[in-house]
């Protein structure tokens, strides 16, 4: 464990000091897969999975089976309201002026007429979602990707996207600005949170964690595939032409 | 048609653009593509709704499957490079195995859609195809892009891959059947019936 926490601070500095030196430009869209400690990576997937199957699975599947699902998805949205001050400013790091507008205008409009929270009513007043996190702040500032990581509990991530995590947790406004039971409730509702997607999205993990061939490999594919995505602000990746692939060569 | 002027500069600028962006005649429009989607999107609500027992809604969804996807193409990319070294009897055998699991794996995940919609919101043309453009909102979740890759290559518009918010289900399912073919050591005759019990 010290092992893995030294490997990964080493790399998460790396991938600071390449910010630092690559200025203002947004880094280009990772391609392929990098994964030079995968054997490392593997191991600690194995750690996740046998987490997932004793203690996440089984009590996400009580959460969702006892928890009525409006009182969830409450919880859920006052989990996602407190992480806007954050988001905001990251948006103002990436100079996203417009999108920092957008999210302080959501967490306003959600804190008060969603009832502190419980209520996205900024959804679906045409307010959408629009979560970002400290890993695109610096994509924006032109750190790269880095190398596939996974971490123990958390799961896929890149060093970059790992890094983020890490400024993400120190930087969140609301650990200046509240203190007490309202900061325990906001850990405690993003915990609850997210056994809550664990229990929404379970045929699709279950799929991949249970019964593909190999969950590492999907896994890690889905992830760097959709993470991709976010930070390209959902460009069509490019793909292959399987009528080239398949009829071209023959 | 422009040939009968050689020389002329709409015809250079034209071999030029030719060059450098070799644009394939469209056969397949994109209204064309993007009614293809609508339909097999209203042919699947309507299996759901039927509210039929499992097995018959997966006999169902093979029907609605076999016809608007196009199951060989998508049968013989997963297969990958391992099909240049395999008999037509093995790819015959592995294309028909992987059609019934394609179905079974993702059929019996229609349960998540219960209640959902897909909106169409345009389609624009790509390489030799369509992509067609949508959103889809399920129920309790936050809606998500939806981009349906339809060609007309097989001799009929069919949709041959789904990304999801930039998840490729081709790529995952290549890199699946990747994964179970190495554990097989290229063994195709072991894939295809393995694949027989899975899904």
């Amino acid at each position: 464990m010290i092992r893995v926490v030294r490997v990964l601070s080493k790399r998460i500095s790396a991938v600071l000091l390449a910010a630092a030196v690559a200025g203002c430009s947004a880094a280009p869209i990772g391609v392929g897969v990098d994964d030079p400690i995968e054997n490392q990576n593997r191991d600690t997937h194995s750690l996740n999975v046998a987490v997932d199957r004793a203690l996440i699975r089984p009590a996400s599947n009580s959460y969702g089976s006892i928890v009525p699902s409006p009182v969830r998805t409450g919880v859920s949205n006052f989990a996602s309201n407190l992480n806007l001050p954050g988001q905001v400013l990251n948006n103002l790091l990436q100079f996203r002026i417009e999108n920092a507008g957008h999210n302080a205008f959501r967490f306003l409009v959600n804190t008060t007429f969603g009832f502190g929270g419980l209520l996205d009513v900024a959804t679906e007043a045409g307010l959408e979602n629009r979560g970002t996190d400290f890993g695109e702040t610096l994509h924006v500032w032109g750190a790269p990707e880095g190398a596939y990581l996974e971490l123990p509990l958390v799961g896929p991530s890149t060093e970059r996207h790992a890094a983020g995590r890490v400024v993400d947790l120190l930087l969140n406004p609301l650990n200046f600005a509240v203190d007490g039971p309202l900061r325990s409730a906001g850990t405690g509702a993003s915990v609850a949170a997210r056994f809550g997607d664990r229990y929404q999205y379970s045929d699709l993990v279950d799929s991949v964690l249970y019964e593909s061939e190999d969950s590492y490999a999907q896994a890690r594919l889905l992830y760097l595939q959709n993470r991709r995505f976010k930070l390209s602000g959902g460009a069509q990746p490019d793909y292959i032409d399987p009528y080239e692939d398949v009829y071209g060569d023959e | 048609m422009v040939m009968n002027k050689p020389f002329s500069r709409r015809a250079f600028v034209a071999s030029l653009a030719a060059l450098t962006l070799p644009l394939p005649a469209f056969a397949l429009s994109g209204p064309a593509a993007e009614g293809l989607v609508e339909s097999a999107v209203d042919d699947i609500n309507k299996i759901i709704a039927s509210g039929k027992s499992e097995s018959s809604m997966l006999r169902d969804f093979q029907r609605v499957f076999e016809r608007y996807a196009d199951v060989n193409i998508i049968a013989l990319t997963t297969l990958g490079p391992a099909r240049r070294s395999a008999s037509n009897a093995e790819i015959a055998a592995y294309v028909s195995a992987f059609k019934a699991y394609f179905t079974r794996k993702y059929g019996k995940r229609f349960n998540e859609f219960v209640g959902g919609k897909i909106i169409v919101e345009g389609s624009r043309n790509s390489k030799s195809n369509v992509e067609v453009l949508s959103t889809a909102r399920l129920r309790g979740s936050a809606p998500f892009k939806v981009t349906w890759l339809v060609s007309d290559k097989s001799g009929k518009p069919k949709i041959f891959n789904i990304v999801i918010e930039g998840v490729n289900t081709l790529t995952s399912e290549r890199a699946e059947i990747g994964a179970m073919l190495d554990k097989r050591r290229g063994d195709i005759g072991a894939l295809t019936a393995d694949l027989k019990k899975l899904g």
